[in-house]
């Protein structure tokens, strides 16, 4: 009885969890005509919806750009990460508790609070409707927590590596490059990931600061998905185009789970 | 008191070395942060015009609030601001409570042994991992007032005579912001949770059963105070995302009254209006609700973050 109720339970979930995505993989393979009848299965199967996404609007134009976008937050913020948590991992100065508040408390910072500043700054540096604009934009909220979760990792690493590198004749550059980044590789793989995820799936900015199709993001494409009327959402096309952008996320994720969750942990549980 | 020893050239050098090492992560933070924040509640004193920024003039408090003919003007006296900030609290204060009660219960199941178990927790997951964006939208088709297959079925049970309008009827259209919310996010706090249940050690729960506590009791005494701390935390983590809500309702249900949220409303005055200063006005705003709601859950939280990790 017990075991049947737990059972009953975890399917429960299961369900809740996974339905969603389901049913929009199955949208996405029904013909456009058969949408306004619901069905639990998909009963003609089509890739038509996939081939329209790319040939009604230029989507595989929206997807480079948003690999380009993530890929240089990503390499922007752990490079700056990186460097930022060894001085404040490794090293004792006056103000060190108050740089990381401070840098906990930017990661605290609604976007909107910034959005007025943030576009008078984008269009006097010339990045108005420009990816690199993104890019910079996006430093606010991956920064921060690239920072805090490095340099979370870095303090647990033993004192006496520095000392041996320093008796050794290394400099800060080279004791940070090759005595404490092989250690740190797990740790950049995740804080990369969630700053990859990050960049990937924002939204506000990239809505605000871009304006013609061709530079848009993936969200910004999927949310601005129209047909020929308000009222005639190409739902075949939206479903299509979320499945392909949320299948390689779904992968990287399952993939990293341990990781991803040893970042959380070190970055909300921790701090 | 010890005498301390003067720095060494060794210890200057390090010094030297460590700001340098910090420079780049510090100037991109004042560059991406703390001077459009300053910029924006500049604007907030200003009546900047989207259009032209250089014509803003200085304005005082008029955005915030003004009298006029016997009336008045402003975003305090303005009932729309008002109607956002308290969809907003709504919005927080249900969706962070559902899914910290349901993040628990699911973290409890996901911590009990029985087979297929890493399959199951990678599958809840799978909400956590798709963008907001695309899971707004999934759920807006599935919500569909004509087409939407929870019509169709609440229908084919007989839950439902006729079809409902679940993202435009005022009542049910916060319901189902909300209901996204807790779908997307309810993994993180099971996240969180499950780490923290992992601490609990064994020992604890038998000697519990020895001592006779029934499951309901073991979880009052036991497991919860065990994994406050960390639940805490989630919940501090949740409230703050919550409070700055706007890409799920921007999708579900557009600039819609009924559902609102502050950054959705300045964001409107904004860009949509071209109101610089009003939006500034309501985003500087927003800020300091964020940063009050902050200090007050870590305190009646009594989340130290200087005692665990990195803040020591």
């Amino acid at each position: 009885m017990q075991r049947t109720g737990f059972w009953l339970l975890v399917t429960a979930i299961l369900l809740f969890a996974l339905f969603p995505f389901y049913y929009a993989i199955v949208t996405s393979l029904r013909p456009a005509s058969r949408l306004f009848d619901p069905a639990w299965l998909p009963d003609a199967i089509t890739l038509a919806n996939y081939a329209s996404v790319f040939s009604e609007q230029p989507f595989g134009r929206n997807i480079l750009n948003s690999i380009a976008v993530a890929a240089t937050v990503v390499a922007l913020a752990l490079l700056a990460g990186v460097t930022a948590a060894y001085a404040l991992a490794r090293v004792q100065f006056r103000g060190r508790g108050l740089l990381l508040a401070a840098v906990l408390a930017v990661s605290m910072f609604p976007q909107v609070a910034i959005l007025s500043g943030m576009f008078e700054l984008i269009r006097a540096l010339g990045l108005y409707n420009n990816l690199a604009g993104l890019a910079f934009s996006y430093m606010v909220f991956t920064l921060p927590f690239t920072v805090w979760i490095l340099t979370a990792f870095l303090r647990e690493l033993p004192q006496d590596l520095e000392e041996a590198a320093l008796i050794d004749g290394a400099n800060a550059w080279q004791t940070l490059t090759h005595v404490f980044l092989p250690l740190l590789a797990p740790a950049m793989v995740t804080t990369g990931l969630l700053a990859f995820i990050a960049a990937w799936n924002e939204f506000l900015f990239a809505l605000t600061f871009t304006l013609t199709n061709d530079q848009r993001t993936v969200p910004v494409a999927i949310a601005l998905m129209s047909g020929a009327s308000q009222y005639e959402l190409p739902w075949g096309n939206i479903m299509a185009a979320s499945v392909i952008v949320t299948v390689p996320l779904i992968a990287l994720v399952l993939a990293f789970q341990r990781r991803i969750v040893a970042g959380l942990t070190a970055g909300a549980v921790k701090g | 008191m010890v005498e301390a020893r003067a720095p060494t050239y060794l210890d200057r050098q390090r010094l030297r070395t460590a700001w340098l090492f910090l420079a780049p992560a510090l100037l991109l933070l004042l560059a991406v942060a703390a001077w459009p924040l300053a910029r924006t509640i500049w604007f907030g004193f200003t009546d900047a015009f989207l259009g032209d920024l250089s014509a803003a003039a200085f304005i005082g408090l008029e955005n915030y609030l003004v009298r006029y003919d016997e009336r008045w003007y402003g975003l305090l006296a303005d009932p729309q601001w008002w109607r956002a900030v308290r969809n907003t609290l709504l919005f927080t204060v249900v969706s962070v409570t559902l899914e910290t009660v349901l993040g628990v219960t699911i973290a409890l199941v996901l911590n009990a042994e029985f087979p297929g178990r890493a399959w199951v927790r990678a599958a809840v997951l799978v909400p956590w991992a798709i963008p907001t964006i695309v899971s707004a939208k999934m759920w807006s088709w599935m919500l569909n007032d004509q087409f939407g297959i929870v019509n169709h079925a609440l229908i084919s049970i007989g839950a439902l005579s006729q079809p409902l309008a679940w993202t435009a009827e005022p009542g049910l259209a916060m319901a189902s912001v909300i209901l996204v919310d807790v779908w997307k996010t309810t993994p993180f706090v099971t996240l969180l949770a499950l780490a923290a249940l992992q601490l609990v050690p064994k020992s604890c729960y038998e000697a519990a059963k020895l001592d006779g506590a029934g499951p309901v009791r073991t979880f009052f005494s036991i497991t919860l105070p065990i994994v406050r701390p960390a639940l805490m935390v989630a919940v501090v983590f949740r409230a703050l995302d919550a409070l700055r809500v706007f890409d799920v309702i921007y999708v579900l249900t557009s600039n819609s009254v009924d559902t609102m949220s502050m950054s959705i409303f300045a964001r409107q005055q904004l860009v949509d209006f071209q109101d610089m200063g009003y939006g500034s006005a309501a985003a500087t705003l927003l800020f300091f609700i964020v940063a009050l709601a902050v200090s007050v859950l870590l305190t009646a939280g009594r989340v130290r973050l200087a005692d665990r990790g990195v803040l020591r």
